[in-house]
C-alpha cells in the first residue's frame, strides 16, 4: 500500500472496509438517536423504556393500562415524526449530491435550483385549489412532484442554451425561479378561501415535521430509499458527469440521457419530500460537502455516507425544534441555516476544501 | 483498428463547422490535424468521441459506423483526451485515473487487481505516480493534461483522439507525450497546434480550414511554405530536420523577409 496521505481521515475511509465500518459506525448512532429522540417531548421518557414500547408496537405485545397514553405519544405521534425526519434528512443529503454532480456546481441544491420551490408550489396549488382530487391522500405529494418537475425542467431549459450548461446561468436562473414559485405560492394562499396563510407559508418555505403520521410514511420511505439506491447504483456514473460532457460522452456515459433521467428521478424525490415536510433548505447544500471532505469526492463513497449523515443531523435538528421553544415549534428551515452555516464555514477553513474555485 | 471520417458534416445554428471531411486513420498510424483557430478541428474530433453527432457523413471504426454502437461500446474502442478538462469537485488523481475503466464495469463494480496495477503503470508511464493522493483541483495545467492522458490510456482503446494534448507542458513533457503517443502502437488522431510538434510526430497530416480539409499527406508533402502561407497566413522558411530529416518550419517575425 502507498503512503497515507496527509489529512488521514480520507485515506482511511478509502478502502472499502473502513467505508462500511463507518456506515455500521453511522447506522448504530442514527438508531440511538432516533430512539432518544423519540423519548424525548413534553413528556420525556427514557430510552429504555422508549425502546420497551416500540418493541412492544412492533411485536404486538402489551402494554399495561397505565402506560396507554404514554405508549400513544411515542407511536402514533413522535415514532413517525422521528422516522419521517430521518427519511428527508437521509433524502435531501442524497439528493444535493446529485444535483451537484449533475449540474457541475458545488452551490447547487434543491432550493437553489428551484426543484423545492415548485414542489412547494404545487403542493399548495393542489391543497389550495383542492385539484387531483382523485388521487386522494397522494394528491399533494403529486402536485408536488409536478411542480419540481416545472420548476427543474424551466430552469434547465432557460439555462443550456447553444447545448452547453453553463453552471453560474444555471444557479441564476434557479435563483430567480426559485424566488418566482414562492412569489406565485405566498399568492395562492393568500388568496385561499380559509386564511390561516402565514403559518402555512412559514410551512412550505421553512419546514416543519408537525404534520407527520403514519399515513404518510409509507409514500415517502419507499420513493425516498428507491431513489438512495438508484443514486447509489449510478455512483460512478455520477462521477463521471462530474467531469464534464465532453469527458462522460467519451467515457461511455451519455450526458444528457443521465441527466434526464436525474432530473426526473430528483423531482420526484424531492416533491415526495416537500409534501409531507416544506422546503428544508441548506442540508441538501451543507450535507454533501461536509460528507466530501471526509470521504473524498467519488459518489459511491459520498452516496453512501451522506443520507446516514444526513439523517441523524435531520432528527436532531427536528428536535431542537420541537423542544427549545415549546409547546410552539421553531421551522426546520431557521435550525438548518443557524446550524448548517457556521459548520459549513468551519470545516471548509479546517480542511483547505477546495470548491473548484483555483 | 481503423477509424475513417467519411464526408463528415457539422452544421449547428445555420453555421458550417465541419464541411464534408474524409479522412483515413490507418491502423497503428499517429495522424495530426492542423489548421487555424475555428477551422473545425475540435468539432471533427467531438464527433468521433461521440460528443458530438455529425449532421451528415459518418465515423466508422474497420469499416463499422461508429453511431450504431452505444456511447458505452463506442467508449470500449474510442478513447479521447478533451479539453475540456474543467473539474468541480476534488477527485484526487488515482481516482480520476480510474474513472477510465468506466466503459468497462458495470454500475459501481470495483476494479480488479489487473486493473489496478494499469492505472498503476499508466501513473507511471505518465511520471504522476508522485502524484496519485493528490487532489486534482491543486495540480498544475500540465500534471493535469498529463493525468487526463493516463485516464485515457486506462481505458484501452485501440484508437486514441486527443485535442491540443500539450497545451500547457513544458517542453520535456511535450516531447515525452508525443513520443509515449508514436510508441503506443494505438491509432492516434490528434489536434496539434505546434506545426513542427505535428512534422515530428505524425506518419501523416490533415490541413482543416473554414471546416474543409485542404490537403492531406506525409509532413513532407504538406508542410511547404506556400501551404503554411495560403492556410495560416504567415511566412515560414522549412527546413529539414539535421537528425530525423522531418521537415520544420523557421518563423519570421519580419513580414517583409
Amino acid at each position: 500500500m502507498p503512503p497515507e496521505p496527509p489529512g488521514g481521515v480520507k485515506g482511511r475511509l478509502a478502502s472499502r472496509k473502513g467505508l462500511a465500518l463507518a456506515c455500521a459506525g453511522l447506522f448504530v448512532v442514527l438508531l440511538v438517536s432516533i430512539v432518544v429522540a423519540i423519548g424525548l417531548g413534553a413528556a420525556v421518557i427514557t430510552p429504555g423504556d422508549t425502546a420497551r414500547y416500540l418493541w412492544a408496537a412492533v411485536s404486538g405485545g402489551r402494554v399495561a393500562a397505565d402506560d396507554v397514553t404514554t405508549y400513544q405519544i411515542i407511536w402514533e405521534i413522535r415514532t413517525p415524526r422521528v422516522l419521517l425526519a430521518a427519511l428527508v434528512g437521509a433524502g435531501l443529503s442524497a439528493i444535493g449530491v446529485a444535483i451537484q454532480a449533475m449540474v457541475r456546481n458545488a452551490l447547487a441544491d434543491p432550493f437553489v435550483l428551484g426543484v423545492s420551490s415548485g414542489a412547494s408550489a404545487g403542493a399548495v396549488a393542489v391543497t389550495v385549489t383542492g385539484g387531483l382530487a382523485a388521487l386522494g391522500v397522494y394528491a399533494v405529494s403529486a402536485g408536488a412532484f409536478v411542480g419540481a418537475l416545472v420548476a427543474s425542467v424551466l430552469v434547465y431549459a432557460a439555462s443550456s442554451g447553444r447545448g452547453s450548461l453553463s453552471p453560474l446561468r444555471l444557479v441564476l436562473t434557479g435563483v430567480a425561479v426559485s424566488l418566482g414559485l414562492q412569489a406565485v405560492m405566498s399568492l395562492l394562499i393568500y388568496f385561499a378561501p380559509d386564511s390561516e396563510a402565514t403559518s402555512m407559508v412559514l410551512y412550505w418555505t421553512m419546514g416543519s415535521f408537525g404534520a407527520a403520521n403514519w399515513g404518510a410514511l409509507p409514500v415517502v420511505s419507499a420513493v425516498v430509499l428507491l431513489g438512495l439506491a438508484l443514486l447509489y447504483r449510478y455512483g460512478r456514473a455520477l462521477d463521471v458527469l462530474a467531469l464534464g460532457d465532453e469527458t462522460a460522452a467519451s467515457l461511455g456515459v451519455g450526458p444528457d440521457r443521465h441527466r434526464k433521467a436525474l432530473l426526473v428521478l430528483v423531482s420526484l424525490v424531492t416533491g415526495v419530500m416537500v409534501a409531507v415536510s416544506g422546503a428544508i433548505a441548506f442540508v441538501g447544500l451543507v450535507m454533501p460537502h461536509v460528507v466530501r471532505m471526509v470521504v473524498g469526492a467519488t459518489h459511491a463513497r459520498v452516496l453512501a455516507v451522506a443520507p446516514l449523515a444526513g439523517a441523524i443531523f435531520m432528527v436532531w435538528v427536528d428536535l431542537v425544534s420541537r423542544t427549545l421553544v415549546a409547546p410552539r415549534e421553531l421551522p426546520l428551515g431557521v435550525i438548518t441555516a443557524l446550524v448548517g452555516v457556521p459548520v459549513f464555514v468551519l470545516l471548509m477553513r479546517r480542511r483547505g476544501y477546495m470548491f473548484g474555485g483555483r | 483498428m481503423e477509424l475513417r471520417l467519411d464526408g463528415l458534416s457539422v452544421v449547428t445554428d445555420g453555421r458550417s463547422l465541419v464541411r464534408d471531411l474524409s479522412l483515413d486513420v490507418g491502423s497503428g498510424q499517429v495522424v495530426g490535424l492542423v489548421g487555424p483557430n475555428g477551422s473545425g478541428k475540435s468539432t471533427a474530433l467531438r464527433c468521433v468521441y461521440r460528443a458530438l453527432r455529425p449532421s451528415s457523413g459518418t465515423v466508422r471504426v474497420d469499416g463499422k459506423d461508429l453511431s450504431r454502437l452505444t456511447v458505452r461500446r463506442s467508449a470500449q474502442v474510442v478513447a479521447a483526451m478533451t479539453q475540456d478538462g474543467a473539474l468541480e469537485l476534488d477527485f484526487t488523481v488515482e481516482e480520476v485515473i480510474a474513472l477510465g475503466r468506466t466503459p468497462h464495469l458495470r454500475g459501481n463494480q470495483a476494479l480488479s487487481r489487473r486493473e489496478r496495477e494499469l492505472c498503476e503503470r499508466a501513473m507511471d508511464r505518465l511520471d504522476i505516480r508522485h502524484l496519485a493522493r493528490r487532489g486534482v483541483l491543486t495540480l498544475s495545467g500540465g500534471e493535469r493534461q498529463r493525468v487526463l492522458l493516463a485516464r485515457a490510456l486506462v481505458q484501452e482503446p485501440a484508437i486514441l483522439v486527443l485535442d491540443e494534448p500539450t497545451n500547457h507542458l513544458d517542453v520535456r513533457h511535450q516531447v515525452e507525450l508525443l513520443s509515449l503517443l508514436r510508441g503506443s502502437g494505438l491509432t492516434v488522431l490528434v489536434v496539434l497546434h505546434d506545426l513542427n510538434l505535428a512534422a515530428s510526430a505524425c506518419d501523416r497530416i490533415g490541413v482543416l480550414r473554414d471546416g474543409r480539409l485542404v490537403t492531406a499527406g506525409t509532413p513532407e508533402e504538406v508542410l511547404t511554405e506556400d501551404l503554411v502561407h495560403d492556410v495560416f497566413g504567415v511566412r515560414a522558411s522549412v527546413v529539414s530536420h539535421p537528425l530525423t530529416g522531418d521537415p520544420q518550419l523557421l518563423y519570421s517575425l519580419d513580414p517583409s523577409l
